[in-house]
């Protein structure tokens, strides 16, 4: 990774208090232009709670959040493009209603017919957006925070519950995202998934952050050139899923 | 920012209009309770009522027998011309002054009042020379007449309240609210917008349904066709006010609608929708002040039976407006996007 890039995002000693509960403890990271970063950790480790304070929907007990060394606020709200894990759209429109009622609220407004053409949504443009599959509405939800030509895209665990060829024509389209120039921050629970598309991942548990850097960097600074026994006598290199659960001790999904 | 409201204004719109199941109800029903009420109860008042014209506000039965009669109601009146209008109309079967000498009105159309009429003389112990008989004439209102405003408010209570409080928790409980907050939509653009959007359909609603059963039913209509337009552009606005207030904190459907109904049920029954308050407790009509239906009813009634003018509204369109900044302010400042 180019160290000389500008920093899109910074968040500083992120803290969220909820009565009986720290979610986030101290979270603090970079990410620079143009990369694709990854916030990985099992569920109820407090990606989406991090993400969503960054977003600006949910308030932090402390911490500061920058976007290009300025206090995100207006500008940010402008520029980013975000993907929510769970998100209802209104009833009774079509995906190109959608689309444009969410790109009316910007100053900043994408080519229609681009994101149309890049999401693969060119034949459901007339279809109520309740009567989409699931593959075709995280497209559509893709779509949606595409519409402000985002600098900075976050995609909070976008393919959950996706099958196996959804989920890989998904991240085809992030990685044409990220070719046009924007940053993403993607969450995930699916250490493949970030493997395929982070440039840099921070592996969080309990609310902090417990590793943060390339892949490769994690792997080799944990594993060397060290391989695995498997139980039936194969062996092969460590990977994201074992350095998570060297880390965590929990299992991916738990 | 009004390309935002519009976009957001446009979008609820769309999604009210395509919901035909919710577009037909709000059709319908006013329709189908103003045709099966005329039908029902037009003419069919049992109770005979008689005002009775003094400044106390209690009825002293001891004053004359008349006042003793049973199954007759009394109500008092202060103001003569506020009683008359009433016997012109056979809203009251007789209005009664005890004398000496007694005097008393009578609309000689009306049949109830020929009975009244009756009992009033027989219970006179006197010459009836005493007695000073004066006639009034008058159509009288017809229970069309006087339930359609009631009917139509009722209708924009439900719509206001439980289109735009329920519709918002909905939005915050499915996530929506959360997806609009991550835009540069600020919360008073999609208040506006909502506020807006309930408004134009309403109103437009609305108009349909009075112009279909005031055409088909020919109701009574004495005043002016703009100034009831403005009564229920107010009305709206003060009820959707309203609306917000209970849709500003609550994340729950089942609350939401519990506390809309806590709130539509006194006003439907203390605003007079269904019957008159006249001749209610002090009480009664007091805590009826405070919803807004009381004032839409109130000057709608006014400018459809009485021709009142825009001038003789203004203190219920004042009340409204007041009671909309009111609820306004508050569903701002408690307002939040988010479940959480």
């Amino acid at each position: 990774m180019d160290d000389s890039r500008q920093i899109a995002l910074e968040a500083r000693n992120l803290v969220k208090d909820y009565p009986g509960l720290r979610a986030v403890d101290g979270v603090s990271f970079k990410v620079p232009e143009g990369i694709c970063f990854g916030l990985l950790g099992p569920n109820g480790a407090g990606k989406t709670t991090t993400v969503e304070i960054i977003e600006g929907v949910l308030g932090a007990t402390s911490g500061e959040v920058y976007y290009y060394g300025e206090i995100a606020g207006s500008r940010f709200r402008q520029e980013a493009g975000i993907q929510f894990q769970n998100t209802a759209l209104q009833d009774y429109l079509t995906v190109r209603e959608t689309i444009q009622m969410f790109r009316s609220l910007y100053d900043r407004q994408a080519n229609i017919d681009d994101i149309i053409e890049q999401c693969s949504l060119g034949d459901l443009l007339d279809r109520d957006n309740r009567k989409l599959s699931g593959g075709q509405r995280q497209r559509l939800l893709l779509a949606v925070a595409l519409v402000n030509r985002p600098r900075l895209i976050f995609l909070d665990e976008p393919t959950t519950g996706l099958d196996p060829q959804a989920r890989r024509n998904f991240w085809e389209l992030v990685k044409s995202i990220r070719a046009d120039g924007a940053t993403i921050v993607l969450t995930t629970h699916y250490m493949d998934e970030a493997q395929v598309l982070c440039d840099d991942i921070a592996i969080m548990d309990e609310g902090k952050i417990l590793t943060h850097g390339s892949p490769e960097n994690l792997l080799h600074a944990r594993y060397g050139d060290k391989l695995i026994n498997l139980a039936h006598g194969e062996i092969r290199r460590p990977n994201l899923e074992d350095l998570f659960l060297d880390l965590t001790g929990h299992s991916l999904r738990v | 920012m009004f390309k935002r409201i519009f976009a957001v204004f446009v979008a609820r719109n769309r999604e009210f209009v395509r919901d035909r199941s919710s577009l037909a109800w709000n059709l319908l029903l006013p329709v189908a309770l103003v045709f099966g009420l005329s039908y029902a109860f037009d003419g069919q008042r049992d109770e005979y009522t008689v005002g009775v014209l003094q400044a106390e506000a209690e009825i002293d039965a001891s004053a004359h027998p008349f006042l003793e009669t049973r199954y007759v109601r009394f109500v008092p009146y202060a103001n003569i011309d506020d009683a008359m209008l009433k016997v012109e109309r056979h809203q009251l079967d007789l209005l009664v002054e005890i004398g000496p000498p007694t005097r008393y009105w009578i609309n000689p159309t009306a049949t109830k009042g020929y009975f009244v009429e009756f009992a009033l003389l027989q219970s006179t112990s006197t010459a009836t020379s005493s007695v000073i008989k004066e006639q009034v004439a008058g159509q009288p209102v017809r229970y069309a007449d006087w339930i359609l405003p009631g009917i139509l408010g009722m209708n924009m209570m439900f719509s206001c309240l439980f289109g735009v409080g329920y519709v918002i928790v909905r939005y915050r409980k499915n996530g929506f609210l959360k997806r609009l907050r991550a835009t540069p939509l600020t919360s008073f653009e999609f208040i506006t917008a909502q506020v807006a959007s309930r408004m134009v359909l309403i109103m437009l609603i609305t108009t349909v349904v009075y112009t279909g059963t005031h055409l088909l039913l020919d109701t009574r209509m004495e005043g002016s066709y703009v100034t009831l337009f403005v009564v229920g552009l107010v009305g709206a606005i003060s009820m959707i006010s309203l609306g917000l207030v209970v849709s500003a904190r609550v994340t729950s459907e089942e609350l939401a609608g519990g506390l809309l109904n806590l709130i539509n049920w006194p006003m439907m029954m203390l605003s007079g929708v269904w019957f008159s308050l006249e001749g209610t407790g002090e009480t009664v009509q007091t805590i009826s002040q405070i919803f807004p239906l009381t004032h839409v009813l109130k000057s709608a009634r006014a400018v459809i039976l009485d021709g009142a003018t825009f001038a003789e509204v203004a203190p219920s369109l004042g009340a409204m407006l007041l009671l909309s900044a009111v609820f306004l302010a508050i569903g701002a400042w408690i307002f939040r996007w988010e479940q959480y």
